[in-house]
C-alpha cells in the first residue's frame, strides 16, 4: 500500500475514533460505563496513539479558560514540546514542534469543530508531516469546583527518516506530555505562573 | 551565597552557590537570619530519603528579611518573615480548604509524579527536602527564593520578638499543634504522646493548651523526658517500664483518650518501606518505628482518637487493623498545613502562652552546620535542637 493511501485510511480511522470519544462524554458506550472510552483496556484506534487527561481548574471561569486556549498562540506557554504557534490565515495555525535531533517540525492545523465555552477540536491539514487531531473540552465541575478540562490528542507519525525522529518524539511518553502540559495549564490559570524549583531564570527561553 | 549542601550519605558541606533570583512574579528573596536543623534533615543526612541529589541545598525551617520581591509579591523589602516549609499556591481547591500541604500546584509537574505513584495523588512542594517534593533549594543558606510569597510567609511586626521565639512557626510548632488538634482533645482527657523530640514536645505542650487534664510523654532519652516534665507532663521511660501496662494502670484501666505517635523519625514522608528499616537502624530510634503506632493503637481507650503527624512515608505490615475497627478508633493524620496555623500560633507566642525556646540546645554559625548535623544525630539526648546563624 502506498503511504498516501495508508494515511487516508488512517485519517478515516481517526475520525471514527475521535467521534467515539466525543460521544463518550454525553452517551457512554457500553463496556466502559461512565469512564472515557480511552481508558478501555484495548486499542480501539488502529495505528493511532490516543492520549487524554482531565484536570479540574478552580479558576478563572470556564469562559476565560476557553478563551485562553482558543488563542492558540498561548499554547507554547504551557506546552513543553511547542516552540511557537502562529496564525497563517484562514483560521489556520502553524505549530512549531520540538523534534529531537531534527530541531523542529511544523504542522499546520485547522479548527475541526468548536462550541463556544465548551469544546475546541483541531486537526492537521492534509499533507502535514504529522497526522494529528486534538480536542479540549471544558465542563462545569460538580459542587462549584471550577471547570473540568479534558485534553485528548491523537496522532500518527509519518514514514521515512523524519518519521523516525518524530516517532521518537511521540514516544517520549506522549501520555506524560499531555498530562504535564495540562497540569502546567492548570497552574498557569490558577496561580498566574508555572511552578519551578529553579533558583535562576532560564535565560535561553527568556 | 553560602549554603549547606548535600554531597552524599553523612557528607554535608557549606558550599558557595549562585544567589537565587526572582524567577516567577509571586517570588520573594529572603536573607536568612535564623534556620534550624529538623529531625527529618537527619534522614536526608543518613541517605534514606530517595530523590536527594548531590548539590542540593537542605533546610526547611527558616526566617529572615525580605530583600527582593517579584511583581506579584505582597511582601515589602525589609520585612521580617517566617516561612512555612510547605509551599502552597493559595488558590487551588486544596489551598482554598486550608489543606495547604496538599496544594495541587506547588510541586512542579515533572517532580510530583513519584509521590503520585506512591500515594495515588501528588503532594505539595517542600523546601530543602527531596526532588519528590519539588527539589526546592532549602533554607540552611544565606538566601532563599520563596515562591508564592504572598501566601506562605508570615510577617513578624513585633521587633521585641527574638528570632528564636518565632522561628519554629516554620514547621515543628504547627506540626505539634496539628498533631494535638488531630487528637480531638476534650477537657478532662488523658493524652499519651510517643516521642519527646521537638514535634512530640510541642504536641504535648499544645495538648495542655487544649485543656487535656493529663499528658503522658513516652521516650527513652532522660534529658528529653526532663523537658517534657518541665512542660508539666508525666513521663514514661520505655527502657524502664512496660508502656502499655503503665498506661493502663495510670489511667485506671481505661487507657488514654487520645494517643499521638510522634516518635523520633520526623520524616516529611517519602521514607519508603525498606528505607524505613534502614532509618530505624541508623537513626538510633531504638524502637521499631511502626511498633510505636501499634503500641498506641492497643493502648488507646475504646472509641479513642489516634493522631499520626506526617512522619510515615512507606508501608508497614502486621498493622493491627482489628484494634482500629473493633475499638472504634478515629484516626487523624497528615503533613502539616503550616499556613493554616501560623497567625494563631504567633498570637499565642505574643501572649506568652507558648514558649518554644526551651527546646534549643545549640546555636552555631552556618559555616559550622556540618558539625551541627553530626552532633544532632549522634548525641540526641543533649542536642535537642540546633539553630544556625548565616552570616556569623
Ligand atoms: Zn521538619
Ligand atoms: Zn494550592
Amino acid at each position: 500500500m502506498k503511504p498516501r493511501a495508508q494515511a487516508a485510511i488512517a485519517v478515516g480511522a481517526l475520525a471514527v475514533g475521535l467521534l467515539a470519544l466525543t460521544r463518550s462524554s454525553s452517551n457512554p458506550p457500553s463496556g466502559t460505563g461512565g469512564a472515557p472510552g480511552r481508558t478501555a483496556r484495548r486499542d480501539r484506534f488502529g495505528r493511532y496513539r490516543v492520549v487524554g487527561k482531565t484536570v479540574t481548574i478552580a479558576k478563572p471561569s470556564r469562559t476565560e479558560l476557553f478563551a485562553f486556549w482558543r488563542d492558540f498562540t498561548n499554547l507554547p506557554r504551557f506546552m513543553e514540546n511547542l516552540n511557537a504557534v502562529k496564525p497563517v490565515g484562514n483560521g489556520r495555525f502553524e505549530w512549531e514542534i520540538v523534534a529531537p535531533g531534527e530541531g523542529s517540525v511544523t504542522v499546520v492545523t485547522e479548527i475541526a469543530s468548536e462550541r463556544q465555552g465548551e469544546l475546541i477540536a483541531w486537526r492537521s491539514v492534509e499533507g502535514s508531516t504529522i497526522d494529528t487531531e486534538g480536542r479540549v473540552a471544558f465542563r462545569d465541575a460538580p459542587g462549584d469546583r471550577g471547570t473540568q478540562v479534558e485534553l485528548v490528542v491523537a496522532y500518527s507519525p509519518p514514514a521515512g527518516t523524519l518519521g523516525v525522529a518524530i516517532a521518537k518524539l511521540l514516544q517520549r511518553e506522549p501520555e506524560m506530555q499531555a498530562r504535564r502540559d495540562l497540569r502546567r495549564f492548570k497552574a498557569l490559570m490558577e496561580t498566574g505562573e508555572i511552578p519551578t524549583s529553579n533558583n535562576q531564570l532560564d535565560r535561553e527561553k527568556n | 551565597m553560602r549554603a549547606l549542601t548535600y554531597h552524599g550519605k553523612k557528607d554535608v558541606r557549606v558550599d558557595t552557590h549562585p544567589d537565587p533570583e526572582i524567577v516567577n512574579p509571586r517570588d520573594a528573596i529572603i536573607r536568612v537570619t535564623s534556620t534550624a536543623i529538623c529531625g527529618s534533615d537527619l534522614h536526608l543526612y543518613d541517605g534514606v530519603i530517595p530523590g536527594v541529589l548531590s548539590g542540593d541545598i537542605l533546610g526547611h525551617e527558616f526566617m529572615g528579611e525580605v530583600v527582593e520581591t517579584g511583581s506579584g509579591s505582597t511582601l515589602k523589602k525589609g520585612q521580617r518573615v517566617v516561612v512555612p516549609f510547605t509551599i502552597a499556591c493559595g488558590t487551588c481547591f486544596f489551598c482554598d480548604k486550608h489543606q495547604y500541604s496538599a496544594c495541587d500546584n506547588s510541586n512542579p509537574v515533572d517532580k510530583r509524579e513519584i509521590s503520585e505513584t506512591l500515594y495515588g495523588q501528588p503532594m505539595s512542594g517542600l523546601f530543602g527536602y527531596s526532588h519528590m517534593t519539588g527539589g526546592y533549594p532549602g533554607g540552611q543558606a544565606e538566601y532563599v527564593r520563596v515562591p508564592y510569597s504572598d501566601v506562605g510567609p508570615i510577617v513578624i511586626e513585633n521587633d521585641d520578638l527574638e528570632d528564636e521565639q518565632v522561628l519554629f512557626l516554620s514547621d515543628i510548632l504547627p506540626t505539634g499543634w496539628m498533631a494535638a488538634e488531630n487528637a480531638q482533645i476534650e477537657p478532662g482527657d488523658t493524652v499519651a504522646v510517643w516521642g519527646a523530640g521537638p514535634v512530640g514536645l510541642f504536641a504535648a505542650q499544645s495538648a495542655k493548651l487544649m485543656n487535656a487534664a493529663r499528658v503522658i510523654v513516652i521516650d527513652h532519652y532522660p534529658h528529653r523526658l526532663e523537658l517534657a516534665a518541665g512542660l508539666g507532663c508525666e513521663t514514661i521511660n520505655f527502657h524502664d517500664v512496660d508502656v502499655r501496662e503503665a498506661l493502663n494502670e495510670m489511667t485506671g484501666g481505661i487507657g488514654p483518650d487520645a494517643v499521638i505517635d510522634a516518635v523520633g523519625m520526623e520524616a516529611h514522608g517519602f521514607a519508603v518501606d525498606n528505607m524505613l528499616d534502614i532509618a530505624k537502624q541508623t537513626v538510633g530510634m531504638g524502637a521499631d518505628r511502626a511498633s510505636a503506632l501499634k503500641q498506641a493503637l492497643l493502648a488507646v481507650r475504646k472509641g479513642g482518637r489516634v493522631s499520626i503527624p506526617g512522619v510515615y512515608g512507606g508501608m508497614t505490615d502486621k498493622f493491627p487493623l482489628g484494634a482500629l475497627m473493633e475499638k472504634g478508633l478515629k484516626i487523624g493524620t497528615g503533613q502539616t498545613h503550616v499556613q493554616k496555623y501560623t497567625k494563631k500560633l504567633l498570637a499565642m507566642i505574643e501572649e506568652g502562652k507558648i514558649d518554644t525556646t526551651f527546646l534549643i540546645s545549640h546555636r552555631l554559625p552556618l559555616e559550622q552546620a556540618a558539625d551541627g548535623y553530626a552532633n544532632f544525630r549522634n548525641k540526641q539526648n543533649d542536642w535537642t535542637k540546633v539553630v544556625l546563624k548565616p552570616g556569623t
